[in-house]
């Protein structure tokens, strides 16, 4: 298990280009959408937090394509399926190496984009904890979507049809927990719900993914 | 093949007859709001589209529920001729709804919970029909779009009542109630009911219409693999 994910976490930061593309991705969100709300610096410090989890949510669907299609097609994932390591640890280690090498990263460029977007000064531990906070569910709810269409040839944009309405509670109450923060009233509510969504995604998706990996098998 | 096809018939004339004669009824035999005018007659409409597009999920989680216990093929299939009829519904809820607050609330869209988690419905099942149309293996495609049934009926929940409290955090004061059916008088209520019917019944024979059509496709492909193998 712990050899299993080293390997994965290895995989993910040596694949070229794949560790650095979601984050210059994240990078060209937060540059284009000040372009089209205009330069007006007050009006893009109010939208900050909707574009950095936006951005978040968007950066987090361009692994997706990647994710079990390798895997699937090398038969590693078949082999799996006969070694005592049961599918579903496979699956979480897989979450747990696609978090770290995308969510994780954007969550830690995150405060610096957010003090170009003009957010207010003092912010940027906060946007950091919400990020941090909300991300793990984003990262799982993708892996779901990857393990469902991995057998299908335009995986990638399906997956993020599918994943992108299942991906909104976690918007919600992860911007509304920065926002909050960011105002500096009461954010335990959103911020607790966020942690729940995550920490429920991270346990019951690897399970859910597994199912839909073996149905992907046969 | 004859009796269903007598009966489907039959069923197609009994939705045909409920909708004309509700729809007829709410809009030219009442009389106008007297705060709304004639566009409360956008109701007979609205409600019911509504009412499909939430409840064509609930039976194709039934469905799905039923094709991964009992791999009883005719349920997958219906679940997914349910999904058509559920997103025209949606689009149809959301366009008169559309339709409706622009004279009402000076706005033909507001981010409010209601509005918002219909729109929700309505990605979510364009993402099931395009699982839908990806694969060519059928029962492995059945299996997958089961799962993303429940899985997706999970996070509709939860959307549901988390956009309630995004727009009671950004904005208060919505407009629409919750139990507007038991307020609305007889006078509307009795029409509205027959167009609910009306509706009901449509779904109903559009999802077995289209699940007889699957159900061809199914036997047209094994006849065809018939004939090339022989």
């Amino acid at each position: 298990m712990k050899s299993l994910l080293l390997h994965e976490i290895n995989l993910a930061f040596r694949a070229r280009g794949r560790f650095a593309l979601p984050l210059v991705f994240y990078l060209a969100v937060a540059l284009l959408i000040p372009f089209g709300i205009g330069p007006d610096t007050e009006t893009i410090g109010r939208s900050s937090t909707g574009i950095l989890w936006a951005g978040a949510l968007l950066a987090n669907l361009l692994p997706l394509q990647h994710l079990f299609q390798e895997d699937m097609d090398d038969g590693t994932i078949e082999r799996l399926t006969v070694s005592p390591l049961p599918l579903e640890f496979f699956a979480l280690g897989k979450i747990i190496a696609n978090w770290l090498a995308t969510g994780l990263p954007i969550c830690l460029v995150a405060p610096f984009v957010g003090s170009m977007l003009n957010v207010p000064s003092g912010t940027g531990p906060a946007i950091l904890l919400t990020l941090l906070a909300g991300t793990p569910a984003l990262s799982s709810i993708g892996a779901f979507g990857a393990a469902l269409t991995v057998g299908a040839g335009r995986s990638g944009i399906l997956a993020a049809v599918i994943v992108v309405p299942f991906c909104i509670p976690t918007l919600i109450f992860g911007s509304s927990a920065t926002n909050s923060l960011a105002a500096g009233t009461d954010a335990l509510a959103p911020l607790t719900v966020v942690l729940a969504i995550s920490l429920a995604c991270v346990a019951l998706i690897p399970i859910a993914s597994a199912k839909v990996l073996r149905i992907n098998l046969r | 093949m004859m009796a269903t096809d007598r009966l489907m018939i039959f069923l197609w004339i009994v939705a045909g007859t409920l909708l004309v004669a509700g729809l007829l009824w709410g809009f030219f035999f009442t009389p106008p709001d007297r705060v709304q005018g004639s566009t409360v007659k956008i109701i007979f409409l609205h409600v019911p589209s509504a009412l499909i597009a939430i409840n064509a999920w609930l039976m194709m989680l039934v469905a799905s529920i039923i094709w991964l216990l009992r791999r009883h093929h005719v349920s997958a299939l219906a679940a997914k001729a349910a999904a058509r009829p559920g997103i025209c519904m949606a689009a149809i809820a959301i366009a008169t709804g559309a339709i409706w607050g622009k004279p009402m609330w000076g706005t033909w869209w507001a981010w409010e919970p209601r509005l918002t988690s219909m729109l929700i419905l309505f990605v979510t099942y364009a993402g099931y029909i395009a699982l839908w149309q990806n694969s060519e293996d059928r029962n492995r495609t059945a299996d997958l779009a089961a799962c993303l049934c429940l899985f997706g009926s999970v996070f509709a929940l939860l959307s549901r009542y988390s956009v309630l409290f995004w727009s009671q955090g950004l904005h208060q004061g919505s407009t629409l109630s919750l139990d507007r059916e038991t307020h609305i008088h007889n006078i509307y209520y009795f029409p509205l009911l027959l167009c609910m019917a009306g509706f009901i019944a449509l779904f109903v024979v559009l999802t077995i219409e289209g699940t007889r059509t699957e159900i061809r496709k199914h036997q047209l492909e094994r006849l065809l693999r018939q004939e090339v193998s022989a």
